[in-house]
């Protein structure tokens, strides 16, 4: 086992279906709510607190060998939108599908076993990471970089956004995905001493209610 | 009461509803104290009324509140507050605690409608609202979080709420506002400037053969059911009378 | 006992030929081409040609959602609950070649839902001329293009072109219109292809999409073979 595991799993190109999702960009960007690259960092910075804090701390919590099932649940309570749910069980299903050729192992098969329709994606991730040997902080890291670097992709297709300038929305936010990371981490230590009740439960309402307005669109660019 | 310390004050007030076996519904206990007096006011139907009294002004920095409601099978109770709950900044540096426990058997039924909590410029407060419910309860839960008086910065303010139903938890979920709040809290993942922030959850046995179908209401609010026999309306308004209407309009296409 | 285990296991990774319980998938065939060269009318008449003697079902890749889909099932060319899209994220592309798992698992839905399934057509969304289908996604593909997009198409090559299992050079009733040179544009492809079948044909006229669809029967046979 390799930490350079993470590299593989964390990038951008790892076929696990991420490019098809705006991670709410498109309807903020809709919304007229992210309109340059300084709304794309208030709204990574907002999404990275909420939905990456507590994408995080699931992953992390996987690695850790908390039970998949019961933080699929707690990513369920946790997602109050039903076009999210939606959305991170498709992302799962394709994540669970690229871990299980990448990084076979008895667990992966049992979740994919147990989740025909897909495990909320960052449990996959936290259960991929497990399975490469990775850390609880890297899972954690690689799932709240996913939840701002795909916005800001997004957002260069959707407003032709300088891709320097989004980029350098990303490098700017690393700071601060440090701070996440060490909270997740240690919410996801309680968690596997305490049970899930102890997960991170921060939400971001426009996300939610975003979700759902882009979900009943006709006609977009991004399934979620 | 506890009492007043220099820490701040602590006070704790509980409500038990029982059905009378007469249709109606009885108060065995209604403990109210301080800032969180009870009243018992005129029934309608089945159902006990009680009016959360502020006595006092408050949450105020390192106060600690506790309210704790029980609604035991085939009661039927409604709680309401009469007035706004303002969040003030108090002689100490310590955050305050309101802690809302809700428990409700089966058969059992509770409308939790308080009045908006107003975060002041300075304030600091956790708010934890917990709902347990038994599989054939049902539950009417508002609760809407303005985010300064007007025209002033707000507080800081964190506010957590958990249902489960069956022991199985169908929403947990938290929001963070305020200055020294976690970044982008104002941006446009989180509030994009609005000063008035609401939830209206209903959870109904029935839902979960027939959950209601997902709806926008307005540009910033929706109408989500939950992994679970119940409804989240989340939503976001420029102030508090927006914010009730989209509640009170999602809440009429619920039905009774 | 182990036997029991893999039938009931969770889908297969990639292109496995066969399904989790054991029985043989059916055969897919990706048609790719530029915009408006004519792919979402060839899977139409396919399935009109086709879905009498087979059981099939269409996934389609769309740019905006649904457009391809919805013209199908407009169309009526097969029952709603056997053409299914993908969403795309603007990169048609990228979900057909560098990451194909939310088409793979439209095509294991179908068999799930509608199977057993003979044959799947999986559409791309209209692209560029270099943009393929990635080899664990699908068995064989058409590349689509047509004689109003310039005659000089087949002779410029790239991938779809030279390495599509059958190149499909559509409109041919335009050509007159169009000044492009048929032969021409024959004489190039077979230039590019050396062996690789290439098919002129018109969709309005003369015997439609008839040669592709014997092209199709041919797979077909060589799969279930």
């Amino acid at each position: 086992m390799s930490r350079a595991a993470l590299l593989v799993l964390a990038d951008g190109r790892f076929p696990a279906g991420g490019h098809a999702h705006s991670g709410g960009a498109e309807a903020a960007v809709k919304a007229g709510r992210i309109t340059s690259a300084a709304t794309l960092e208030d709204f990574c910075r907002g999404r990275l607190h909420t939905a990456g804090l507590v994408a995080g701390a699931l992953a992390a919590a996987a690695v850790l060998g908390v039970e998949p099932a019961a933080l699929d649940a707690a990513a369920d309570a946790r997602t109050p939108s039903p076009a999210l749910r939606n959305a991170a069980r498709r992302l799962g299903r394709q994540l669970t599908r690229a871990a299980r050729a990448c990084w076979p192992s008895p667990e992966l098969e049992a979740l994919a076993g147990e989740f025909p329709r897909g495990a909320h994606q960052p449990v996959v991730l936290g259960l991929a990471a497990r399975a490469a040997g990775l850390a609880p902080g890297d899972a954690a890291y690689c799932a709240a970089y996913e939840c701002v670097s795909g916005p800001a992709t997004a957002t260069v297709r959707l407003l032709s956004l300088d891709p320097f300038d989004a980029t350098g929305v990303l490098a700017r936010l690393a700071p601060e995905l440090d701070r996440v990371v060490d909270r997740a981490v240690e919410a996801a230590r309680r968690a596997a001493d305490e049970g899930v009740g102890a997960l991170p439960a921060a939400s971001g309402p426009l996300l939610e209610s975003g979700a759902e307005w882009h979900a009943a669109w006709s006609v977009r660019l991004f399934a979620s | 009461m506890d009492g007043v310390t220099a820490a701040g004050v602590r006070a704790s007030s509980r409500i038990v509803a029982r059905a009378d076996g007469r249709g109606g519904t009885a108060l065995p206990v209604l403990d109210g104290e301080g800032p969180l007096a009870l009243r018992r006011t005129r029934a309608s139907g089945g159902e006990a009324k009680v009016m959360v009294v502020g006595a006092m002004s408050g949450p105020l920095g390192g106060d600690r509140f506790t309210l704790a409601a029980r609604v035991e099978e085939g009661a039927r109770l409604h709680v309401g507050s009469a007035a706004a709950t303002l969040a003030l900044p108090g002689q100490t540096k310590h955050e305050a605690r309101y802690d809302v426990r809700l428990d409700v058997a089966d058969g059992g039924e509770l409308h939790w409608l308080p009045e908006q909590l107003i975060s002041a410029h300075g304030s600091e407060l956790q708010v934890a609202t917990r709902a347990e419910l038994g599989a054939g309860a049902r539950l009417v839960l508002r609760e809407e979080q303005v985010l300064g008086r007007a025209g002033e910065v707000p507080g800081r303010l964190t506010s957590r709420l958990t249902v489960r139903v069956a022991g199985r938890c169908v929403l947990d979920q938290e929001l963070a506002c305020g200055p020294g709040a976690p970044g982008g809290w104002d941006g446009p993942a989180v509030l994009a400037g609005h000063r008035a922030v609401g939830q209206l959850l209903v959870a109904r046995p029935e839902f979960a053969e027939r959950p209601p179908i997902a709806r926008m209401l307005g540009e910033c609010a929706a109408l989500m059911p939950l992994a679970g026999p119940a409804v989240l309306v989340s939503a976001v308004a420029p102030d508090a009378l927006l914010l009730r209407g989209l509640l009170d309009e999602a809440l009429a296409l619920l039905g009774p | 006992m182990h036997l029991d285990h893999h039938r009931h296991g969770p889908a297969a990774v990639s292109a496995d030929a066969h399904r989790p319980d054991g029985s043989h998938r059916a055969l897919r065939i990706g048609l790719g081409g530029p915009v408006g060269s004519g792919k979402t009318a060839t899977v139409a008449a396919l399935c009109r040609e086709l879905r009498a003697e087979l059981s099939l079902a269409v996934v389609t890749n769309d740019i905006y959602t649904r457009e391809d889909a919805e013209f199908l099932l407009r169309e009526a060319v097969l029952p709603p609950e056997r053409i299914t899209a993908v969403e795309t994220g603007a990169c048609p592309h990228t979900a057909i070649r560098d990451d194909i798992s939310a088409n793979l698992e439209a095509v294991e839905d179908l068999e799930d839902t509608v199977g057993p399934l003979d044959l799947i057509l999986v559409e791309s969304g209209g692209d560029n001329l270099t943009a393929t289908f990635s080899k664990g996604l699908v068995d064989a593909q058409i590349f689509v293009i047509d004689v109003a997009g310039g005659d000089d198409i087949p002779r410029k090559g790239g991938p779809g072109v030279t390495m599509a299992d059958l190149l499909v050079v559509n409109k041919t009733d335009l050509a007159p219109h169009v000044g492009s040179d048929l032969a021409r544009m024959a004489a190039d492809a077979k230039a590019q292809r050396s062996e690789l079948p290439v098919i002129l044909q018109s969709l309005r006229g003369g015997s439609g999409v008839a040669d592709v669809a014997a092209w199709v029967r041919e797979r077909l046979a060589a799969w279930t073979a």
